[in-house]
């Protein structure tokens, strides 16, 4: 899947900090400096004092001769990392992918987020939106690779939202200091006069590495989207799995069984402290010899019940072949989902598909003969007896429209109508006789008929006339004639059921 | 207040049934709605909690045995409950169950090749306690698997019910009624035409501690109606003796 990044800059991280918890600062200029081979230098200026050209890396002393009443604080050295962790934190509400860039950035992986908030273009407004209005300058931009959208969002003049694959067009017109590049390789570019991307990234890649190092290349394919670049989130998304090593080899059933259960365990209790529920787990040995074996569970719901997911898996310990013995036992759930806390019952009774016992006990039929043995049925929105149904996706799936119950259906509908002959008086009359399996049965009371077409697309498809009809014993079936009458001896009928 | 007779008459006889050694089944009645067939059981209470087994040959008969398990679980599963139907070569027809009483999104089939793997599935499902009903359909059973399901049912109190079609023989299981359920012709005033309610000859073949017997029920508007033989019209009665006869 293509991915997509979000860059957001905060160019004033650490005044916006200091005017947030001090806001008798706002109309102040103010500067934080740091002592440097016994001078202070500044390390930051707020906008204020950069409006009156106070920069970045001046002395103090000189800041004072170009605004005099400037305001001197202590820089704090640690404050952006910490700053940017927090601000990260708080962005995992958009992605649960989010980096820090140090020293004044943020990086978010928002590969399929963003539709959440109905787009891109919401999405980049609701996030840089929240956080001016919590105090920082912030500048943001949207593109498929990370060097792109950090070029974007430092010296983009034009939409900070990149379409994709459009960051070649993006970057060609921006300066190179965009591509995050030594400040040594900086100087050569400019005094060589190259002062767009767009005339680097026509050149032969050999002369760009003799002159300026792999550094140059490397970064000029990130941002293009040719290099992989890698992130380092500050929530890692920790894979729920657990491992047991043995002393010795283990090689008998009660001892891999020893092994599952403190695995489970283990994985049980972390589950159930994060609120979480396992649908798949699979449970590895890896054998002296270094082989792997190992075997599969799914459930129909989310769960962390130890006793269910031993009975589970234990069912298929005997297909584990341990040769000459299992040193290592890695449990792990690749698919697990939220699982609300449920309810005790009071008074145990019959609680329909809800209950947890029940999805159990499919859980084992699945385990056993597998989850194609398991049916159950939702009402279909056609006549055809046939299709009338259509097999549920999970257990709670819900009806969407109501079971249709005006007409008679029979309580066993034979999968293939069986033909029978017939003696009827009249056309669209119900038969006087029919016969079946060598059987004559003389109808008494009969009801219909009811007709039920075919679908319209079908070319050439016959209708079906049913009627439901009662023998002198009493048994009631169901019959119909496919197509029009046409004579007593070509007229298919034929028995679709029989009523209770 | 001295007891009048009658009640010292009904606590004797939940006496000798205790002495009889009858236990029962389940603490919470429900009505099923049999009236008359009811009284067949000890305490008059159909036994829930229980496994029931339905014999039947025919494809005429085991339609009509379907139908009539289908509406005493509807009236098990009340408005929430959920029930499994197991199977192998399954010819119940869903949408069919709706005019039982039951919605048939709350019924979960298991349709196993098998006849072990349908005994395996039964005592499972039988063992689970958020179930209204169990229905396994089979052609026969053994002894020791009856005895294994029966105490699967004691001890979750769910009821179970054995369809068996087409039984090579009949075996004494471990049930705690053994049910024949055969279709009768229904009625209709003078001159309506169609086809009337669904309607049963019930014979109780075997019940632990209970009085067999035979009914004629009919299943109308949502429940079942014993069919009063005095209200009979006198042709239908003949038709009934004549049913007597060739079953008898």
């Amino acid at each position: 899947m293509a991915r997509r990044f979000l860059v957001l800059w905060f160019r004033h991280l650490t005044t916006d900090w200091f005017l947030l918890h001090r806001p008798a600062l706002q109309e102040t200029p103010f500067v934080l400096a740091a002592p440097d081979h016994g001078r202070m230098i500044i390390r930051a200026a707020n906008v204020i004092a950069q409006a009156q050209g106070i920069n970045n890396g001046m002395a103090v002393a000189d800041a004072k001769v170009l605004v005099p009443l400037v305001e001197v604080l202590d820089d704090k050295p640690e404050l952006p990392a910490q700053l940017l962790k927090a601000l990260a934190l708080w962005c995992i509400r958009y992605t649960p992918i989010a980096a820090v860039d140090l020293p004044d950035g943020l990086i978010l992986d928002i590969t399929g987020c963003a539709h959440l908030w109905g787009g891109e273009r919401p999405y980049f407004k609701d996030i840089v939106t929240r956080l001016r209005s919590s105090g920082y300058d912030v500048r943001g931009a949207m593109a498929d690779t990370i060097g792109a959208a950090w070029a974007i969002a430092r010296f983009g003049r034009m939409t900070p939202i990149i379409e994709r694959d459009g960051q070649v067009v993006a970057l060609y017109p921006l300066p190179p200091a965009a591509l995050r590049l030594e400040p040594a390789n900086l100087d050569r570019l400019k005094k060589l006069g190259l002062y767009r991307i767009g005339d680097i990234a026509g050149m032969p890649r050999s002369a760009l590495r003799r002159r300026f190092g792999k550094e140059l290349l490397l970064r000029l394919d990130q941002a293009f989207g040719q290099e992989a670049e890698a992130i380092e989130s500050v929530q890692p998304i920790e894979p729920f799995q657990e491992r047991l090593p043995c002393l010795e080899p283990i090689r008998n059933a009660g001892g891999i069984e020893i092994a599952l259960t403190r695995l489970l365990e283990t994985l049980c209790d972390r589950l159930q402290k994060e609120g979480k529920g396992l649908r798949t787990a699979i449970f590895k040995g890896y054998r002296v010899d270094g082989g792997l074996v190992q075997i599969a569970i799914g459930t129909n719901r989310a769960t962390h019940n130890v006793p269910h997911l031993f009975k589970l898996l234990q069912e298929k310990i005997n297909t584990l072949e341990p040769d000459l013995g299992i040193e290592l036992f890695v449990l792990e759930a690749p698919k697990v989902e939220d699982l609300s806390p449920l309810q005790e019952a009071l008074w145990g009774g019959a609680c329909g598909l809800e209950d947890v016992g029940l999805g159990e006990l499919l859980d084992r039929i699945a385990n056993k003969m597998g989850a194609g043995v398991i049916r159950r049925y939702l009402p279909d929105e056609h006549h055809w007896p046939e299709r009338s149904t259509k097999p549920a996706g999970s257990l709670l799936e819900k009806a969407m429209t109501a079971w249709p119950d005006d007409r008679p259906r029979p309580i066993h509908l034979l999968t293939k109508p069986e033909p029978i002959e017939v003696t009827a008086p009249i056309p669209d009359y119900p038969p006087m006789l029919f016969r079946y399996k060598n059987k004559l049965h003389t109808i008494k009371r009969a009801d219909g008929p009811e007709r039920i077409e075919q679908e319209w697309w079908i070319e050439g498809a016959k209708h079906r006339d049913y009627y439901a009809v009662e023998d002198e014993e009493g048994a009631r079936y169901w019959l119909f004639r496919s197509g029009h009458y046409a004579g007593i001896h070509t007229s298919q009928w034929f028995i679709h059921g029989f009523f209770a | 207040m001295p007891a009048t007779k009658e009640d010292i008459i009904m606590q004797l006889r939940k006496d000798i049934l205790l002495l009889q050694g009858f236990k029962p089944t389940s603490v919470s009645v429900i009505d099923v709605g049999l009236g008359p067939v009811t009284h067949a059981f000890p305490n008059a209470v159909f036994p829930t909690g229980a496994i029931h087994e339905f014999v039947s040959t025919g494809a005429e008969n085991a339609a009509a045995a379907g139908g009539f398990v289908a509406g005493l679980t509807g009236a098990l599963m009340g408005s929430g409950g959920a029930c499994v139907w197991i199977s192998s070569g399954r010819k119940v027809f869903p949408p069919a169950l709706k005019a039982f009483g039951i919605e048939p999104d709350r019924v979960i089939f298991l349709d196993l090749k098998r006849e072990k793997e349908v005994f395996w599935a039964m005592e499972e499902a039988l063992k689970c306690e958020g179930l209204a009903a169990v229905i396994g359909e089979t052609p026969e059973i053994g002894l020791t698997v009856s005895r294994r399901l029966q105490l699967a049912v004691e001890q979750s109190q769910v009821t179970g019910f054995l369809l068996h079609h087409n039984p090579r023989h009949l075996n004494a299981i471990a049930a705690v009624a053994r049910w024949k359920i055969t279709p009768l012709a229904s009625t209709l005033s003078e001159g309506m035409p169609g086809i009337g309610f669904p309607r049963w000859n019930v014979e109780l073949e075997r019940v632990r501690n209970g009085q067999p017997g035979t009914w004629q029920v009919e299943w109308s508007a949502g429940r079942f109606h014993p069919v009063v033989p005095e209200l009979l019209a006198l042709p239908q009665l003949e038709g009934s003796q004549e049913q007597r006869r060739k079953t008898g």
